[in-house]
């Protein structure tokens, strides 16, 4: 079994099921020779030809509007989208058509489509280069949304993404592509979209975080010492709201943990979904550690935007102490 | 020689048969037989009779906002009569002619006007795509399906319909751009009918013509009469060929006119003068056609009552079709959202009726119970 980043967990699974299957094609901004900004692509236009990995013009929503044609005739292209900052051209193709596509047609057109997008902030980048937009795409109904946390969940839901019958955005958190290295099996496996995972398990406290986040998590439990339980969501749509609904009703407290904006980010819809099912099991508000109302940074200061362990381990001592 | 000519065009226009009848024997002859021709003027007769009930379906609450056709037949039929059954036809919504031309029911459009996702479901066998709300994103769509099948080796083109207005979305240009430079076999038809809503011509282009848009990526273009059926038919078959042949793309700026309101909810006489649309109806491809007909002895009165009538049974069908639809369910609209229906969405479903949103049965009824329990203890 081979140890890999999440990078190179990426470029293994396109590779997979390139060789797997025809009707998939990456497409996108630099993706072919250049192998990508962040090289997730780097060697697949070499390895599988310009038909199938190609470079297209400079135009966010003309990759998603030709990408659509694509899957409506059924090939399943893989366009990526250089940046997140960058999918605000895109948004009329990707909630007006590809989300809508199977719905206004009541099935008779389906728009089987992966968007590959590198999301959120830490990695010192110029401006709109470091947002997190998930909840805008939670919110529109027909999309589903994925962010993995490591590279083997990485390659198991892209896998998944792939072979989904509609449209999935895929957020890959860029400040953890190369931060870590785990054992990714070679042999193909899939993820289910719409299951958490629970990263740690834990009596006293629940928290709810997924993509680069979780890491910060994880590093906020160890600091604690405390007994907690940590809950990758995985997928943000559609989400795991049983995973949660367990775990709060078992330890009664629960820390909500995103880069985006608090106001409506998505940590919002879970605080009100624990609210909703686990009310009599609750010790204490959920609290909600996420990025601030506010335009985000530049890099000077995006460490004091995003959550870090510090302001977790804060959110868990208020929570544990309510 | 420090100053040299970098790049010199024209651009050509094409027109066969005038408003005053005048007929270029050239270009016209043997390009449409006869039978067909006969068969294309139905085509038209019964798209307005169509157009006409529609609008009074309209104004009598038996149908939802419904943007008329009228005046802008030729363009969508010329192209479907020329392209083959298995070619892409990409539409925004003045394309019902050319849609019906190829097959797609009438009762299919009405439902979509309706406020029926029915009216959608088009059948793949005619390769057709449902209507566009948004003005130019399908021309992308067009590209893509286009794509899709030099990916796969097939001779299949695509060919898509947009405004004028469209001409001035993002959307246009980048899907003229990619189709062009990635070389996609599209065929991108410009109905220019002068009126964007509202926004006469000026407000979108500056250029003196739509079809010169095209030189900028490089890809062939031609203007033709879009009220003249013949001069369609030879410009899309001649578009059509060329794009087959090399396998990219070409355009067609279609000059015609909007003879009704952008829409019912529109009001037209706000904002254009009552002559220059009396002006346009003396250049009425229908009667046009009608006019040449006569003047070949292919037609006589008693032929027009029997294709006026056959038109009005058919319209009226298709009225009947798409007004005895059983109604929808409500599980239609979220089992349509995805290839299965997330759990979460199931619960919304089925608790429609009986609870909060998104609340479980089982969670309802705790919540239930606990707030009795509340008001128990307050009293």
């Amino acid at each position: 079994m081979a140890t890999l980043n999440l990078v190179q967990a990426i470029n293994l699974a396109l590779i997979q099921e390139m060789e797997k299957d025809d009707r998939v094609l990456l497409m996108g901004e630099d993706i072919g020779l250049n192998g990508g900004v962040f090289r997730v692509t780097e060697g697949l236009q070499a390895r599988f030809g310009k038909e199938r990995v190609v470079d297209t013009p400079l135009a966010e929503s003309g990759i998603i509007g030709t990408a659509i044609g694509l899957a409506m005739a059924g090939l399943r292209p893989i366009p990526e989208i250089q940046f997140e900052g960058f999918l605000g051209p895109a948004y009329d193709q990707i909630c007006s058509h590809a989300a809508r596509m199977r719905s206004r047609t009541r099935g008779a057109f389906t728009v089987p489509l992966t968007i590959r997008v590198p999301v959120g902030g830490g990695i010192h980048a110029p401006e709109l280069h470091s947002d997190s937009p998930e909840a805008i795409y939670a919110h529109t109904p027909g999309l589903k949304v994925v962010m993995p946390s490591s590279p083997y969940d990485a390659k198991g839901l892209l896998i998944s993404a792939i072979r989904d019958p509609d449209p999935v955005i895929y957020f890959e958190p860029k400040r953890i592509y190369r931060a870590f290295r785990e054992e990714v099996p070679e042999d193909e496996y899939t993820l289910p979209i719409g299951k958490a995972r629970t990263v740690s398990e834990g009596n006293e406290l629940t928290i709810v975080s997924w993509g680069a986040s979780v890491v910060q998590c994880m590093q906020a439990i160890e600091n604690s010492g405390r007994d907690i339980e940590l809950i990758d969501l995985r997928t943000i749509y559609p989400f795991d709201i049983d995973a949660v609904e367990a775990s709060v009703s078992k330890t009664g407290r629960c820390v909500v943990v995103h880069e985006a904006p608090l106001t409506c980010g998505f940590g919002a819809e879970i605080s009100a979904r624990i609210m909703e099912r686990c009310f009599l099991h609750l010790e204490a508000p959920v609290q909600r550690v996420a990025g601030f109302d506010t335009t985000m940074p530049y890099y000077k200061l995006e460490l004091d935007y995003l959550p870090d362990a510090a302001r977790v381990g804060r959110a868990i001592e208020d929570c544990l102490a309510y | 020689m420090p100053i040299t000519t970098a790049y010199k065009t024209e651009i050509q226009r094409v027109s066969i048969l005038d408003e005053h009848g005048n007929f270029d024997e050239k270009l016209g002859k043997d390009l449409i037989p006869d039978a067909d021709l006969v068969r294309l003027y139905e085509a038209m007769v019964t798209c307005r009779v169509l157009d006409e009930i529609a609008f009074k379906l309209q104004r009598s609450g038996r149908m939802g906002t419904y943007p008329q056709n009228m005046g802008q037949e030729a363009p969508s039929l010329g192209a479907s009569y020329v392209l083959n059954k298995d070619d892409w036809i990409v539409t925004c919504y003045r394309e019902n002619c050319g849609l019906f031309w190829r097959g797609v029911p009438m009762e299919s459009i009405l439902l979509h006007w309706m406020g029926d996702e029915r009216g959608n479901a088009m059948p793949r066998e005619h390769f057709a795509t449902p209507i566009a709300v948004p003005i130019g994103t399908q021309m992308l769509h067009a590209t893509g399906l286009a794509w899709a099948s030099k990916y796969r080796g097939e001779k299949r083109i695509s060919c898509t319909f947009f405004g004028d207005g469209a001409s001035s979305e993002g959307d246009f240009h980048e899907a003229c751009n990619f189709a062009a430079n990635l070389e996609i076999p599209v065929v991108f038809v410009c109905q220019n009918n002068f009126w964007a809503i509202s926004s006469p011509g000026k407000v979108n282009c500056s250029a003196p013509t739509l079809a010169q848009r095209a030189l900028a990526y490089g890809m062939p273009t031609i203007q033709v009469d879009g009220n003249d059926l013949f001069a369609v038919v030879k410009v899309m078959r001649d578009a059509a060929a060329w794009t087959r042949e090399h396998g990219k793309p070409h355009f067609v700026e279609a000059v015609t006119y909007r003879l009704g309101d952008h829409t019912t909810a529109d009001d037209a006489r706000r904002y254009r003068d009552q002559a220059e649309v009396e002006l346009w109806k003396t250049r009425d491809p229908i009667t046009r056609i009608y006019d040449y007909m006569k003047s070949r002895k292919l037609w006589d009165d008693s032929k027009e009552a029997t294709t006026r009538e056959r038109a009005a049974v058919n319209a009226n069908a298709a009225v009947a079709t798409a007004e005895g639809i059983a109604e929808p369910h409500r599980q239609d609209y979220f089992n349509a959202m995805y290839a299965e229906l997330p759990a979460d969405l199931a619960t919304q479903l089925a608790t429609h009726n009986t609870h909060s949103l998104g609340q479980t049965e089982e969670a309802a009824h705790v919540a239930t119970e606990a707030l009795a329990k509340a008001h128990a203890s307050h009293h």
